[in-house]
């Protein structure tokens, strides 16, 4: 009873707020007065006077994409660059030595590309200074990178007849200061009034009631857990995530973590709306994540409080905090998988088969019920274009979407942007079951194996970061594939995604008439849940089958591996 | 923009933290005679019959790093585990059915630092806890009394589980 009035309150939460964050971020984006601006707007201008930006200037789809790239290249260069010279710098309190080159790469590409995936420890591998200038920072812009590149294919859609598509350094600038900032300012001292650290002391030696030694981790960890909620980046201050006391004390913290991991994704589905000046299209776009989002929630509890017949138990505990109990755990893992969040509050690996399979398969979707902030979004988009292209071949009419004809290039970038990660998931996958660097890293045997080894990538391609944890990341194998991965998974999608904003900004609209195909009905949503849900299936049915569905029914006759 | 985000924001949240909630942004540290005997959000362990037992822990409650086991819903160790951790709990506690051991009791948290057990499982260590430390009628009046105090409800009446924090559990104890 209380555990599904929890998980009303907060699916009530979502649909009450993002409409009105959306408008928010609306106002923001479209150049419209607003709240913050008193109050960060002279941080706008110093920006841009510091760094030469002119904001007013627009760009076509080749600069704003050259302005992605390059500011991401510099990001990970000096991510990767402070990770292996860490023990030269500052704020090094534990005397944690220099990070190893590949993982160094891994946890650089992964903060970049919004993916978060931790290969890293935390706690034990980067010192406060790496923390708080490279991953926090990365937070931050790569959140801001991901808006930018969905107000340029907004723009593309909604414009007519021109080559501009906004300026990448002003969107990613008013990202920063007047979404992100004041929500993540908010959200940190919350945490910390729930109990999440904040402090640069040394970590803390304490004798134990029993008399054993316990060193006490610390850090600036609230202001960094805010903002990896927040930017649906994911990657903890501890090893354990949020499932780690400091990082998720209470209840309450619980919810505004979950909360705040899937609200702005959610906002911008609304902000598109105000760009299209049709509140109906984005609600069919919302009702769509919405019906996909509940169904994994349905069937991930359901799996979860059934009984294991090999531990002989219902709703098992393992990998689970006592204060969070069953539900949290599991709407957190369905909730973390939609968005490309990452962040965990219990650990996937041991979830129930049908669980992780959710888990899982939200991940080799791509990301796109809710998704990642802006990643989200412009990927549902690419599937709202496949969708009004199939619906155009079956009616025999050229496609359109808003007023603008889909034709061949779309198309083409669409299936590259479908296609890039799937060919990661499978082909990285098939590469890491045949070769020993692959398997050595397996914590678990059978199918759950597999599984590890499925998840990992998927994660990789999505930009997800969460983890079937027990696989053993940290080796120069799964580094450099898992880096490769974020990276494709990442940049694989934004470029034929910036390559369509290009061409679209450049037709004109045509205006609705009465054989225009609807966008904005139930037709519609029913049949853009069907395109997800097929080329998800078909995609990867195969390898599903082997992994966490017959892993599904040995456990119901109690088989162990 | 690095040196907003990266410098400016987490050093002026760290300066609100400090200066508005110092305990908690500290790590919530508990002292005893002056000494710094652990904190009141991480778990320790606890195995001795004197003393309420915490949940198993996949990194025996060391922080450096946090962790769960990651142990699968098929895996074969995972199964060893857990009857051991049934058959143990049942016998020091002298209960009749293993299968009424409560579920976190037999499970590793995915922290490997959860401070919290259940009230019922707390309540299934009483007289194990009593015999070994020889308390009297009076005694355990006031240890249950000291039980049903510190069960946290769920917060703010709707929010998460019932649950009881072993080391504040614990510290009262040695108080009788």
């Amino acid at each position: 009873m209380n555990e599904a009035i929890q998980l009303i309150i907060f699916l009530m939460l979502l649909v009450i707020l993002s409409p009105l964050l959306g408008k928010y971020m609306a106002k923001v984006f479209m150049g419209e007065k607003h709240i913050m601006l008193p109050v960060f707007g002279w941080l706008e201008k110093s920006v841009y006077k510091v760094s030469g930006i002119k904001s007013d200037e627009e760009m076509n789809w080749k600069t704003y994409t050259y302005g992605v790239l390059l500011f991401n290249l510099f990001g990970f260069i000096f991510l990767f660059l402070l990770q292996i010279f860490q023990s030269y710098l500052p704020l090094n309190t534990e005397k944690l030595p220099n990070v190893s080159w590949h993982l160094a790469f891994n946890t650089a590409m992964s903060f970049t590309t919004n993916t978060n995936w931790q290969s890293y420890g935390g706690e034990n591998t980067l010192s406060y200074f790496v923390q708080m200038l490279g991953l926090t920072v990365q937070n931050f812009v790569s959140a801001a990178t991901g808006i930018a590149v969905v107000l340029a294919l907004i723009r593309g859609l909604t414009r007519k007849t021109t080559d501009s598509l906004g300026n990448f350094w002003a969107d990613m600038t008013r990202s920063v200061l007047y979404v992100l900032l004041p929500l993540a300012i908010i959200l940190t001292i919350l945490l910390v009034g729930q109990g999440a650290v904040q402090t640069l002391s040394h970590y803390v030696k304490a004798t134990t009631l029993q008399g054993t030694e316990q060193v006490i981790p610390l850090g600036p960890a609230a202001s960094q857990i805010a903002i990896k909620q927040l930017g649906t980046n994911g990657g903890g201050f501890f090893n354990a995530n949020s499932s780690h006391p400091f990082e998720n004390p209470t209840p309450f913290s619980n919810l505004l973590e979950m909360f705040s991991l899937i609200i702005i994704s959610a906002g911008l589905v609304f902000t598109f709306g105000y760009y299209m000046k049709s509140k109906r299209q984005a609600r069919a776009i919302f009702i769509a994540m919405f019906v996909l989002f509940a169904i994994g929630i349905a069937i991930s509890l359901w799996s979860e409080y059934s009984h294991n017949n090999v531990l002989n138990v219902s709703g098992a505990m393992e990998g689970k905090e006592t204060r969070f109990g069953v539900m949290n755990s599991v709407l957190w893992s369905v909730t973390t998988t939609v968005t490309s969040n990452g962040s965990v509050n219990a650990m996937h690996d041991s979830l129930s088969p049908l669980s992780g399979l959710v888990a899982m398969f939200n991940l080799m979707l791509g990301e796109i019920i809710f998704g990642g902030v802006g990643s989200g979004l412009y990927g549902i988009i690419i599937f709202i274009l496949l969708t009004v292209f199939i619906a155009g071949l079956m009616v025999g009419r050229t496609p359109e979407y808003l007023g603008k004809k889909v034709e061949a290039y779309e198309m083409k970038m669409t299936i590259l942007a479908i296609l890039a990660p799937s060919v990661v998931i499978k082909l990285f996958s098939a590469i890491a079951c045949s070769v020993p660097a692959g398997l050595s890293s397996l914590n678990n045997a059978g199918p759950h194996g597999l599984s590890e080894i499925l998840y990992a990538f998927s994660s990789a391609a999505g930009n997800n970061g969460s983890a079937f944890g027990g696989l053993n990341a940290n080796t120069v194998f799964y580094n450099v594939m898992i880096g490769l991965g974020m990276l494709i998974g990442r940049f694989g999608i934004i470029v034929p995604v910036m390559a369509i904003a290009g061409s679209m900004a450049k037709k004109k609209i045509t205006p609705v008439s009465s054989g225009t195909f609807r966008t904005d009905n139930w037709l519609f949503v029913m049949l853009l849940i069907g395109v997800i849900l097929i080329v998800g299936g078909l995609t990867f049915f195969p390898p599903l089958a082997l992994g966490p569905i017959v892993e599904h029914f040995l456990m119901n006759l109690g088989v162990a591996f | 923009m690095t040196i907003l985000t990266g410098i400016i924001y987490p050093l002026v949240m760290t300066g609100i933290a400090q200066a508005g909630f110092h305990s908690k942004s500290n790590g919530s540290l508990i002292l005893r005679d002056g000494k710094i005997i652990g904190s009141g959000l991480i778990g320790q362990k606890f195995d001795s019959t004197i003393y309420f037992w915490s949940r198993p822990s996949a990194i025996g409650y060391n922080p450096i790093p946090s962790s769960g086991s990651n142990y699968g819903p098929t895996s074969d160790t995972l199964r060893k585990q857990v009857n051991a951790r049934r058959m143990s709990f049942a016998s020091a506690n002298s209960l009749t059915d293993e299968l009424s051991v409560p579920k976190e009791m037999i499970f590793a948290s995915g922290s490997g630092l959860d401070p919290h057990i259940s009230p019922e499982a707390a309540l299934m260590q009483v007289d194990r806890v009593i015999k070994a430390r020889h308390f009297d009628n009076t005694k355990k009046e006031i240890l249950l009394k000291k039980i049903n105090d510190l069960t946290e409800q769920p917060q703010y009446l709707l929010f998460g589980e019932k649950r009881l924090n072993v080391l504040l559990l614990n510290i009262e104890l040695d108080k009788i």
